[in-house]
């Protein structure tokens, strides 16, 4: 048996994973609930911002929480773009092909990282890497600290954002009904585009927060996804604050399960979630009826 | 009888495929310059590729080198020349590529990396008779087949345990007996998991007390909770037997929440011997030992040949002096048979007291298709270099163990 505070650290490192585990899934639920596709391309795209704050980082000497703003805006510029000028054109009005062209860019995206930058795992080195806080029983990396206060900010924005601006309440309106929203006078495809852009702004966000602990690779992106996708299952397809709370749920359980099971087994928890979730209530925590 | 009809039908085959080629072939090719086609097989798409793009380094400077240095002789000066295939990190696409590269024509093959891969591949080259050099491939079972195109160059798994823990022992010894509990931490695959029991059976021996063995899978997200199971168990030696993204991260996790053990002993780390983890986590990296493949310091062939890697920009890891070797043993086999006739060249190879390879081995000696001078040493990181500490007649340096506060 484990001693209380070994628990209780495990706890507090699973809420730090959990919250850029939320960022991830931020985007895909975004995506998922107005686009109503799963973004195949969400873990190359993850990844491709990771490379994104190594290159900021090892070539121009830029920090990764000062590259967070631009590089923010760059992923959101660039899921603009491909939504509104590959994705959409592409999908001839039929979802199907969107997931398609999804899987296919997340196929196009990895193999051009794979050809820039070699399978090489890469890390970079920034001199608060190994600055902590210490709590007495155990030490709380600043770097993740850090990931979980602005994850918890990024999901509050975003919520605002969702609410409180025109945008937002277009984003809402296109969601639940396109076609009504269209005669409205709303712009569908600006829209789907906003929205595909928010998700890659997520995740250059979250790339940002995890470079500074973690490492990156042409497939680092992936690892994060499947648990992201889990996660959006969990709180309810296109629910924000289900993906923000089932991340945190999620990160707790995986930590957990590691401790007392043993690393290789800490998965089987979330996965027994996922399929208890299918089972009892499909629509997720916070998911409305489909 | 059986095998009696099976071989002379295979035999007719062969005829009849050699007679097409030889018609088919038109007068021009035999007037150019003879090449040797040799197969060079690494995985450099997939979850391996950084181990194959290393290992394709390796192969490519030994092919120009011979080549810059006459060819093969016995054959007038004929030059090698690569056939590449891709196992795309997989024992299947490792067979495929066999199957294409004897469809070129290559009188033998070098590489795989991974034992699965070595395994798979070397199995399809035998039904070819083809000669196959494995170059990293650690599972003893890859030469106790029984197959006759087979060789390993490098030491199997059995050697690289047991040069371990008896260094480990000697270094322990040397330095007044400080560690006396470990803790294993291994990937949860075929290679950390096999590791760790053979390490359980035999730690307990040497008089060290296993107070913990803590699998993880890889890839893994966070090793804060490995570290957190570390320190609360308080060993003096940590044994961590992982890929190198794995081990990167448990370094820094172990660092950035203080735990400082006597000593960090890795066997066949990904990152323990390797340069990007000496640049990109220096203090984390520092004293780390590992026991692993390593090329001969004291050859300047050697020195130079990572000089020129290192010049261009590449990091230096055994990968490259093990390839580098292999094909240099298959270009000798090749030599001494005077022929491309891959029968006459696994003889050469059976046979072969290859010495100018640039690893700690001394000639070659194949029993049963193992190399029986491959051994590991042991290397430790001291500052941003990587030091050889065992074998002491080649060491570059003395260990530092325990570590310093």
């Amino acid at each position: 048996m484990f001693a209380p505070d070994i628990i209780l650290a495990a706890v507090l490192n699973g809420l730090m994973t959990g919250s850029v585990y939320a960022l991830i899934a931020l985007g895909l639920t975004l995506v998922y609930g107005v686009l109503h596709i799963i973004n195949f391309a969400h873990g190359a795209t993850l990844t491709a911002a990771m490379f994104a704050v190594y290159v900021a980082q090892a070539t121009l000497g830029i920090d990764p929480y000062l590259a967070l703003l631009p590089i923010t805006l760059l992923f959101f510029g660039l899921g603009y773009i491909v939504q509104r000028f590959v994705i959409g054109p592409a999908s001839h009005g039929e979802d199907r092909n969107i997931l398609l062209v999804t899987l296919g860019l997340s196929i196009v995206i990895e193999n051009a990282m794979l050809s820039i930058f070699r399978s090489d795992t890469r890390s970079i080195d920034v001199p608060y890497a190994f600055e902590s806080i210490d709590l007495g029983f155990t030490f709380l990396a600043l770097p993740r600290v850090a990931a979980f206060g602005v994850a918890l900010l990024v999901a509050l924005l975003l919520g605002l954002l969702l609410t409180g601006t025109d945008t937002g309440k277009a984003i809402r309106a296109v969601a639940k009904e396109k076609t009504g929203a269209a005669l409205a006078g709303i712009d569908v495809a600006h829209i789907y585009a906003v929205t595909f852009g928010l998700g890659a702004a997520c995740v250059a966000i979250a790339a940002c927060l995890l470079m500074p602990t973690f490492y990156v690779t042409p497939r680092a992106g992936n690892a994060f996804v499947l648990v992201a996708f889990t996660i959006v299952v969990l709180g309810g397809m296109g629910s924000i604050p289900g993906a923000l709370l089932g991340a945190l749920f999620i990160g707790v359980v995986e930590s957990l399960c590691g401790l007392f099971f043993g690393e290789s087994l800490g998965q089987i928890g979330i996965f027994l979630i996922f399929i208890l979730v299918l089972l009892v209530k499909p629509t997720g925590l916070f998911g409305a009826r489909a | 009888m059986t095998m009696k009809t099976e071989v002379s039908r295979r035999a007719v085959l062969a005829g009849t495929a050699a007679g097409t080629a030889a018609l088919a072939v038109p007068g021009v090719l035999r007037a150019q310059t003879k090449t040797v086609k040799i197969g060079i097989l690494q995985p450099v798409t997939g979850a391996l590729a950084y181990d194959g793009q290393q290992g394709q380094i390796g192969a490519e400077a030994a092919i120009k080198a011979i080549n810059d240095a006459g060819g093969i002789k016995s054959l007038g000066g004929a030059k090698l020349e690569m056939v590449f295939g891709d196992a795309r990190s997989t024992p299947e696409g490792g067979t495929a590529e066999v199957e294409r590269m004897q469809a070129e024509g290559v009188v033998g093959i070098v590489g795989g990396f991974a034992s699965p891969i070595c395994l798979a591949a070397s199995q399809a080259a035998a039904r070819y008779d083809l000669p196959y050099i494995v170059d990293v491939g650690v599972a003893d079972s890859i030469v106790t087949r029984g197959l006759k195109n087979t060789f390993r160059f490098g030491p199997g798994f059995g050697m690289v345990t047991k040069t371990a823990l008896a260094n480990l022992a000697k270094l322990n010894d040397e330095a007044g007996k400080p560690a006396k509990t470990v803790v294993l931490v291994h990937e949860d695959g075929l290679f950390g998991a096999g590791l760790a029991k053979l390490m359980q059976a035999e730690l307990p021996k040497l008089g060290f007390e296993i107070l913990d063995t803590i699998a993880h899978p890889t890839p893994a997200r966070d090793m804060s909770n490995i570290a957190l199971q570390i320190r609360s168990k308080n060993p003096d030696l940590v044994i961590p037997s992982s890929y190198y993204g794995e081990f990167a991260l448990l370094a820094r996790t172990m660092q950035q929440q203080r735990i400082k053990p006597k000593g960090i002993y890795a066997v066949l780390n990904g990152a323990a011997s390797n340069y990007r983890f000496v640049k990109e986590f220096n203090e984390a990296a520092q004293f780390v030992m590992d026991c692993n493949h390593w090329h001969d310091p004291r050859k300047p062939v050697a020195e130079a040949l990572r000089k020129q890697v290192e010049a261009s920009g590449k990091f230096w890891t055994y990968n490259i002096p093990l390839n580098y070797s292999c094909v240099g043993l298959l270009a000798d086999a090749i030599e001494k048979a005077g022929s491309t006739d891959k029968a006459k060249v696994t003889e050469a190879l059976a046979a072969s007291t290859y010495a100018g390879h640039i690893m700690p081995y001394g000639p070659t000696k194949f029993v049963d298709g193992q190399n029986q001078g491959g051994a590991p040493v042991n290397t430790q990181v001291q500052g941003n270099d990587i030091k050889v500490i065992f074998p002491s007649d080649f060491a570059d340096a003395k260990p530092v163990f325990p570590r310093p506060a």
